[in-house]
């Protein structure tokens, strides 16, 4: 086993950059604080290629598959033998991919932000907080312990709270922030109590020997926690979904979903890097990492998969009424992570069957490069345009030749047209979700055609449509601008060709894939039948869209609205939890707890205020008063107590 | 010549102590307070001396007890005059009525 010590510089130079950012950032680095954080990161990039070339191609493998490497462990806090909260860094495949993803984006990020955040007042602070998320993501991936999981899941959230509310001056932007805290911090509570169980019944905390203790039937944590139940499932089901619970949140799946639209307030860079390609897939990799936990469980697997599916779905629906362009984005990220999900929650662990959970793996990967690039994309085009609406926008393709033919890439490869990375992850979904679950594979086909159709609608309303009316050509941006969008085009067209499944499965074996030219040509022409639709509405103005939406009627009224779900959230807090609920603790609190404790107060106040005059700070009232008492004394003990 | 007797010097020092308390109690000034303290130690010096003298006449115990009381109450007068000297300066006056912020 060889060493793999040096992965853990890779969060340290973003933590290291964070602190010298953060303390000094604005006295000393004003200037070059992006150059800093990026010159960091690329280091961290180099080292994450450097681990993946050596895991993948030279010491990985033992036996034909790959192993789970523990490269670092220290015993942080010890409750008892077993339990115990490590630090640890585990080297598998996919922390490995994920280490891969992540660096590569946010090194991505890092460089747009470059020109698209230059002149900001708070550009070293905004490299801080860049650099505080990084290391809590990567510091995620690489956790070998759930509860070491726990502590950087709840950073990245506070990071990432810290990069949405980064324009603090703006009230929308302060109410997304605490909007997208709030909802995930509710969520986390599930983990936690997830956590929890599974740590109570398992024995430990540690993710291998978790996994290696719940995944063998007869072992006695195992069945312990499968014969205990609470309201008629096993406390392995609960465990699971409140986990799972956890990982919605974060991934934003219904009905947890309603911050990440409006997480679109942060800076459209943070939003590439957050909300389409790290963050938002925590949840989908916290399933991964204790999959084969999941695979014992049928019934929170099935939860997985149906929420997943739904999602996906509903997001697709209302991806294609939004106007804003980064909503209309942040719905198709919510979509495409319910495919990840769903196709988790078909999978069984191991062998042929694992392939739906590479192939969620492997959407991960392909949708990181494509989304952040679409994210970076609407960045640019904001940047021309200074508005997220889109009938702002229109008729771009000659002012921004760069950014139109990335975001047609990005826009061909999310719609799963071959050759683009996107069909061939998704191809690999639809299989999976074929074999398993007819009614999965058709929600599944049906939001494919969905996604080109809104991806297209997008696309046409930015770059076509009708003529610019622009006035202020600025150009489309300095070169760092236009080097992440360049580098992420490629990789979006052409990280479909790497042989994932020889890397990244189930169960470490290598896995026999292969496009099924026939299987293809449904999801293929339906996509290319909707992007034609999406061209004969968009592509010159015409009143087809309005014609369209009168025909759904109250349906697209209520996908416009987002089917009501932050309706609901406001309805339940406002009407039910706080008067009922809220309004009586508070109640009580201000009147009996606080009551108690100010009156015990008042009380003693009180007496005090009666008996200060013998502190009357006259040293021979004092000494009169020693000398009663020596007298008294005196005569108690020489003439009464003999 | 017939002895004095004990008593007689007892009854002296007695006096002397609360004479010497009478003033600590009701002076002001703050150096007679000192020179009543004074009054109270020389009190104790003279019970040394005379239990000495008259119980153990071959020991000298009490009169190195008094010699050094005598010294502390030197060293404690130059102490005390310190403070009275700091204190004229902050308050301009010696009356300890006057220095009160330590009052609740």
């Amino acid at each position: 086993m060889s060493n793999y010590l040096y992965l853990a510089f890779i969060p340290l130079l973003p933590l290291a950059t964070f602190v010298l950012l953060g303390l000094f950032g604005r006295k000393y680095f004003a200037k070059t604080a992006g150059m800093i954080g990026t010159a960091s990161l690329l280091t961290s990039t180099l080292l994450s290629f450097v681990a993946a070339k050596q895991y993948f191609f030279e010491d990985g493998k033992i036996n034909g598959a790959y192993q789970k490497i523990i490269a670092f462990k220290y015993t942080w806090l010890e409750f008892s033998p077993n339990v115990s909260i490590d630090m640890g860094i585990i080297v598998d495949p996919i922390s490995v991919m994920m280490l891969i993803v992540v660096t590569s984006v946010s090194l991505m990020v890092h460089i747009f932000s470059l020109g698209y955040m230059k002149g900001e007042a708070r550009f070293a602070t905004y490299y801080a907080f860049l650099s505080l998320f990084t290391f809590s993501m990567l510091g995620l991936i690489l956790s070998s312990n759930i509860f070491q999981v726990y502590m950087f899941w709840e950073l990245v959230g506070v990071s990432s709270f810290l990069l949405i509310g980064y324009y603090f001056d703006k009230p929308s932007a302060v109410a997304a922030s605490k909007k997208a805290f709030i909802v995930t911090r509710f969520a986390d509570l599930g983990f936690l109590i997830g956590i929890l169980i599974l740590g109570f019944y398992g024995g430990t905390m540690d993710i291998s020997l978790l996994i290696e203790k719940l995944t063998v039937t007869s072992s006695p944590a195992f069945i312990n926690i499968t014969t205990a139940s609470f309201l008629g499932a096993s406390m392995l089901t609960w465990g699971l979904t409140l986990i799972f619970i956890g990982g919605a949140g974060k991934s934003a799946m219904f009905p947890l979903h309603i911050w990440l639209p409006d997480a679109m307030e942060g800076p459209t860079p943070v939003s590439a890097l957050i909300h389409a390609a790290t963050m938002v897939v925590a949840g989908v990799y916290l399933v991964a990492r204790l999959f084969p936990v999941y695979s014992m469980d049928e019934t929170a697997l099935t939860i997985v998969t149906y929420v997943g599916a739904f999602s996906a779905l509903l997001a697709a629906i209302i991806a294609c009424t939004q106007t804003d362009i980064k909503r209309v984005l942040a719905y198709s990220t919510m979509s495409q992570i319910g495919y990840m999900m769903f196709a988790l929650g078909i999978s069984k662990n191991g062998g042929e069957n694992g392939l739906g959970y590479m192939a969620s793996m492997f959407h991960l990967f392909t949708h990181a490069f494509f989304k952040s690039l679409l994210f970076l994309g609407a960045g640019s085009v904001i940047h021309m345009v200074h508005s997220n609406e889109m009938k702002d926008m229109g008729g771009l393709r000659k002012l921004m030749p760069v950014t139109h033919i990335a975001f047609l890439i990005a826009c061909l490869a999310i719609a799963g047209i071959p050759p683009f990375a996107g069909f061939f992850s998704k191809e690999e979904i639809l299989l999976a979700a074929f074999h398993a679950n007819k009614l999965i594979y058709g929600i599944a086909l049906f939001t494919a055609a969905l996604t080109s159709f809104y991806m297209f609608r997008l696309y046409f309303s930015i770059f076509w449509s009708k003529e610019s009316t622009l006035h202020n050509n600025h150009g489309e941006g300095p070169w760092t601008m236009k080097l992440p969008l360049i580098i992420l085009a490629i990789c979006a067209a052409g990280v479909g060709f790497v042989p994932f499944s020889q890397f990244v499965t189930s169960d470490g074996i290598a896995l026999a894939t292969h496009i099924d030219l026939l299987f293809s040509i449904a999801p293929v022409g339906l996509t290319v039948v909707a992007i034609l639709l999406a061209a004969s509405f968009y592509k010159n103005q015409n009143n087809k869209p309005e014609k369209a939406a009168l025909a759904f009627g109250g349906f697209y009224t209520a996908a416009h609205k987002k089917f009501y779900v932050d309706e609901v959230y406001l309805f339940m807090t406002k009407k039910i939890i706080f008067p009922l609920i809220g309004q009586p603790i508070a109640w009580a609190d201000k009147n009996i707890v606080d009551g108690f404790m100010l009156g015990l107060a008042n009380t003693t106040a009180k007496i005090s205020a009666s008996i200060k005059a013998l502190q009357s700070g006259k040293v021979q009232n004092y000494a009169l008063f020693f000398f009663g008492g020596v007298l008294a004394l005196s005569i108690l003990f020489i003439y009464i107590w003999k | 010549m017939n002895e004095i007797p004990l008593t007689h010097i007892l009854f002296v020092s007695t006096a002397l102590f609360f004479i010497g308390m009478y003033g600590l109690f009701t002076r002001r000034n703050i150096i007679t307070m000192l020179m009543s303290i004074e009054l109270m130690l020389n009190s104790v010096n003279i019970n040394f001396v005379a239990f000495n003298k008259y119980l153990f006449p071959d020991k000298l115990d009490g009169v190195f007890f008094s010699l050094f009381i005598i010294t502390i109450a030197a060293a404690e007068a130059a102490v005390a005059i310190a403070i009275i000297i700091n204190l004229y300066r902050s308050h301009n006056s010696i009356d300890v009525d006057d220095a009160t912020e330590m009052k609740y």
